[in-house]
């Protein structure tokens, strides 16, 4: 048994199935940094730190005539979202109920995105990540309420990455209020938005809760790793007559390589 | 029903794993039949039961080879490993070590869930740049 825990849930296979595949569907959409990064792993739950290369001096070695040195690692830090889960639910599942009420869980999944795309474009000072939008070298470009000027800044973004010597294709992470401007707007002739910012990237527009304002970043690779110990998974809490405590979880860590490989967009 | 194949309940195991439990003891038995055979051929001084058995144990091989074969085809990251050990020379269990750590690396790269892990293996969903 893993320390997830799931045989002790009084939740059947079936059940599972269901919980993991609402799971699956919420998340999906919502984990735009996976969208646009290098993703590594998953390594395992007992993956804890990220190897960074480098090291540092250790004052006092143990003995005479020694040099010592350090490594420095980049621990994995853990994100857990709880929810419930009603067991009278879960006996309609059984049944063959369709319209199951996940609010819980999708709730869930929609913070446990937003904690991972949230640290990897901002950061997450506490777990010692720095985000793409903090990390880049280039003055940030504001965004503002007017679409219409919206291809220009995209423009302007792939311009000083390409000043930079930063090869694309290139995608643009959109915050949600950023996005759902996109996509009302059409350009003169009627020709859609979205579609103008996708050929001046050359690369993806990705809906990406978490992220304030839009980010424009490289996608050569190499630039923005993601270091996962163990993937998005669901565990068991505890239960009692009414309902099932479970979680989702993950393991992981971000570090920028390239700080000039993105450009950020500010609201 | 026998369930000598199964140590879990078979009503809790997905259709897919059934499915694989029955060809994984299909060539198990193909195997004791090649053993068999082998040791009978050994001791057998009669020339036309030899050859009758040696045709026996042929079908057998060809059984067993059936089998692995549609294991691997299941099993992408068995393939990839088999693949690296099967039909070449050299040091067998070098190519299996070189084998089990480029097919699990390889595997790992691509965000492929851990063997035996229960996450939802959803892993890197990197766009295709348009």
């Amino acid at each position: 048994m893993s320390h997830l825990l799931r045989e002790h849930a009084p939740i059947t296979a079936a059940g599972w199935d269901r919980i993991d595949q609402e799971a699956r569907e919420r998340l999906t959409p919502a984990l735009a940094a996976r969208k646009l990064i290098d993703f590594a792993g998953p390594h395992g739950w007992q993956h804890s730190a990220m190897n960074l290369g480098r090291t540092q001096r250790v004052t006092k070695p143990p003995a005479e005539g020694l040099t010592a040195v350090q490594r420095l690692v980049l621990p994995l830090a853990e994100l857990r979202a709880p929810f419930a889960v009603s067991r009278a639910e879960l006996a309609d599942a059984d049944r063959g109920a369709e319209d199951i009420d996940f609010a819980a869980l999708d709730a869930a999944a929609r913070a446990l995105a937003v904690g991972e795309n949230t640290s990897v474009f901002h950061g997450w000072k506490g777990a010692g990540m720095t985000g793409i939008a903090q990390a880049s070298t280039h003055r940030a470009i504001a965004l503002g309420e007017d679409c219409e000027r919206y291809p220009l800044h995209v423009a302007k973004a792939v311009e000083a990455l390409l000043s930079a010597g930063i090869d694309g294709p290139y995608g643009i992470a959109l915050g949600p209020v950023a996005y759902t401007r996109v996509l009302e707007t059409s350009e003169h002739g009627g020709y859609p938005l979205l579609e103008h910012l996708r050929e001046i990237a050359g690369g993806p527009l990705v809906w990406s809760p978490g992220v304030d304002g839009a980010v424009v970043v490289s996608l050569r690779g190499g630039d923005f790793l993601f270091d996962s110990g163990e993937d998005i998974s669901i565990g068991y809490l505890a239960h009692d007559a009414d309902a099932v405590q479970l979680y989702l979880e993950e393991s992981f860590s971000f570090r920028v390589v390239t700080p000039e490989a993105a450009v950020p967009l500010s609201p | 029903m026998p369930t000598e194949q199964y140590h879990e309940p078979p009503d809790e195991l997905p259709a897919e794993t059934r499915t694989l439990a029955r060809i994984l003891t299909s060539l198990i038995e193909e195997c004791e039949a090649i053993n068999w055979y082998e040791q009978r051929l050994a001791v057998e001084p009669d020339a036309e039961a030899k050859a009758i058995m040696r045709n026996a144990q042929q079908e057998e091989v060809k059984h067993f080879s059936m089998d692995l074969e549609f294991l691997l085809r299941r099993t992408p990251l068995w393939r990839e490993i088999a693949q690296g050990i099967l039909f070449q020379g050299g040091d067998i269990v070098a190519h299996g070590e070189a084998a089990e750590e480029s097919a699990v690396e390889g595997a790992a790269d691509r965000g492929e869930p851990l063997a035996g892990s229960e996450s939802l293996g959803i892993g890197g969903v990197r766009a295709v740049a348009s």
